[in-house]
């Protein structure tokens, strides 16, 4: 370590969905490296002090080094010519980047997906049939005196979900921290979240939306069938003794992770656990959030959300945003065959999708933002390499809660931001549609 | 003989973290083809750890290295791996409508890689 150092303070975390925004970064000027996160957990570590600037060429066409510029020109090229292009992502960038990528597929005519149909996508479904009863984490760190985390690991996804925010910390309500409120966890395995609750449940695979509508039956002090003890591996007397402590707490709250979504059941396993949360109020005050996993995952449902009026899954086809989960999710249209082109921002596809998604993905034209190389990276036709928000780039997140919160970038990038390339991307496509007497769609025209 | 078991897919602190080093690094793509087994499986199929296993769906397959876990903390036919490529491997493109593929709670057959 060399003694040109500085201290960036309060700079903010964007490795998960908890965006923390207390990291005092140390850097390194002379190494151009992030050497301490005072504050970080163990993800957020290694985050900041495993970024290094790659060696990488700013942009790559059909593997061959090129500049950004010619990849802009490129990618626009690929996508004003598309007949059904679509753009994923954009769950690891700025608000700012998000924005730009909605123009530019509003004015293409495509499809846009963010991560959150592979993540919390069907609670989102759930939201708009059931409704959400929520509140920030600023509330639950100071009034919650029950808290349920049902299927997920904090402990190892979200660390400071725990610390910093749901369990341990003291609280206006909570003057003793952990010795004033009551954790439950929930899920199909033991993990190292299980020593932190004061309860643990373990439900067999597949049965949590059973075990949650059991839980609303004896809230509202109804009998349960005792042969679902067999069925979910939940012994009656358990849920019994949570109903109470649900509805005699002052203020509960229902965490609630992936264990619901990719399973059995899905935007109905979260529908059930909405509509707990919902019944309960009728009893105390309770709340649910879905515990969210990249650091702005969040920010790309509400950016998504303000400009189309939909949170993922949106086809501007037609000229105006139709959203149909299932027929414009990128998985299925991947899956299908249907895409015949590909902008994706800030994820990786061809490592995370099913295998028949990512066949397709190989078979078209795919431009990719991204800071680091990866797998999807590897099979684009044009890969940009771009500078990392919140460690470089300025910009707005979102945190779970639905709070903004700004970046404050400690090292400088010799790479363009993803909103910069995504802008430049725009603005040439606008000009290829205009010159091929293509307007696409009028009012995407408008959008700054 | 191969076994079916079910399959659940998720986060790991060591996948976060080399995650952080690089998806194409060695350290990423050792977690993230490791699969935990219940210990009494494990042993009543003849595996230790650092055996190999093919875990095979109608999709496709991938091998994985076993480590094992307590039955009190992993229940028996249950297996547990983190996110990554080959989990991936095994997942269906049908949503049922949703948009969201099942990958914690998938039929896997297991089967010990010998030689």
């Amino acid at each position: 370590m060399s003694e040109n150092t500085k201290v960036v303070e309060n700079a903010t975390c964007t490795f998960c969905g908890c965006v923390c925004d207390d990291m005092n970064l140390t850097v390194d000027l002379d190494a151009h490296k992030i050497i301490k996160a005072q504050n970080a957990c163990v993800l957020g570590r290694a985050w900041f002090t495993e970024h290094v600037a790659e060696k990488r060429p700013f942009a790559l066409i059909d593997g061959k080094e090129a500049s950004t510029e010619e990849g802009i020109e490129a990618a626009a090229q690929i996508l004003a010519n598309a007949k059904f292009p679509i753009t994923y992502g954009l769950s690891d960038t700025t608000c700012e980047a998000q924005r730009q990528a909605v123009a530019i597929t509003d004015m293409i005519g495509g499809n846009l997906d963010t991560t959150t149909s592979v993540c919390h996508g069907p609670s989102g479904i759930a939201f708009q049939g059931t409704g959400e009863s929520t509140a920030s984490l600023g509330e639950i760190k100071n009034r919650a005196d029950l808290i349920v985390f049902w299927g997920g690991n904090p402990a190892e996804s979200h660390p400071r979900l725990f610390t910093r925010y749901a369990l341990m910390p003291k609280g206006l309500r909570i003057p003793n921290g952990k010795k004033d409120r009551y954790a439950v966890l929930v899920d199909v395995r033991r993990t190292p979240s299980a020593p932190v609750a004061d309860k643990f449940i373990q439900v067999k695979p597949g049965t949590d939306f059973e075990v949650l509508w059991a839980l609303r039956a004896l809230v509202k002090g109804r009998r349960v069938d005792p042969k679902l003890e067999e069925k979910t591996g939940v012994k009656i007397a358990d849920l019994e003794d949570l109903a109470q402590r649900m509805k005699s707490c002052r203020f509960g709250a229902l965490l609630f992770g992936m264990g619901l979504t990719m399973t059995r059941g899905r935007h109905f396993n979260s529908g059930a656990l909405l509509a707990l949360a919902s019944d309960l109020n009728e009893f105390t005050h309770f709340v649910a959030k879905p515990v969210r996993g990249h650091g702005n995952v969040t920010g790309a449902d509400n950016v998504v959300s303000w400009q189309t009026g939909f949170p993922f899954g949106i086809n501007f086809g037609r000229g105006y945003p139709r959203f149909n989960p299932g027929e414009f999710t990128t998985v299925d249209l991947l899956s299908r065959g249907e895409a015949d082109a590909a902008l994706i921002i800030a994820s990786d596809p061809a490592s995370n999708f099913p295998k028949p998604a990512v066949e397709h993905l190989k078979s078209i034209p795919v431009i990719v933002l991204d800071t680091k190389e990866s797998v999807t990276t590897r099979i684009a036709k044009v890969a940009f390499a771009t500078a990392t928000y919140g460690i470089n780039v300025p910009g707005t997140v979102y945190r779970m809660d639905d709070v903004a919160i700004a970046l404050r970038p400690a090292l400088e990038s010799p790479y363009p931001s993803d909103e910069e390339v995504l802008t430049a991307i725009k603005n040439r496509v606008r000009e290829l549609l205009a010159a091929s007497g293509r307007a696409g769609n009028p009012a995407a025209q408008k959008v700054a | 003989m191969p076994e079916t078991m079910l399959l659940v897919a998720g986060r790991t602190s060591k996948q976060g973290t080399s995650l952080n080093v690089g998806k194409l690094k060695d350290e990423y793509r050792t977690v993230t083809s490791t699969v935990e087994m219940n210990a009494l499986d494990m042993a009543r199929m003849g595996l230790k750890d650092g055996d190999k296993v093919r875990l095979r769906t109608a999709t496709g397959e991938t091998v994985a290295q076993c480590k094992q876990r307590k039955p009190e903390d992993l229940p028996a036919g249950l297996l547990f791996m983190a996110y990554g490529p080959p989990s991936s491997q095994l997942m269906t493109g049908d949503t049922a409508g949703t948009g969201m593929p099942i990958s914690k709670n998938l039929m896997v057959e297991v089967t010990p890689v010998t030689g």
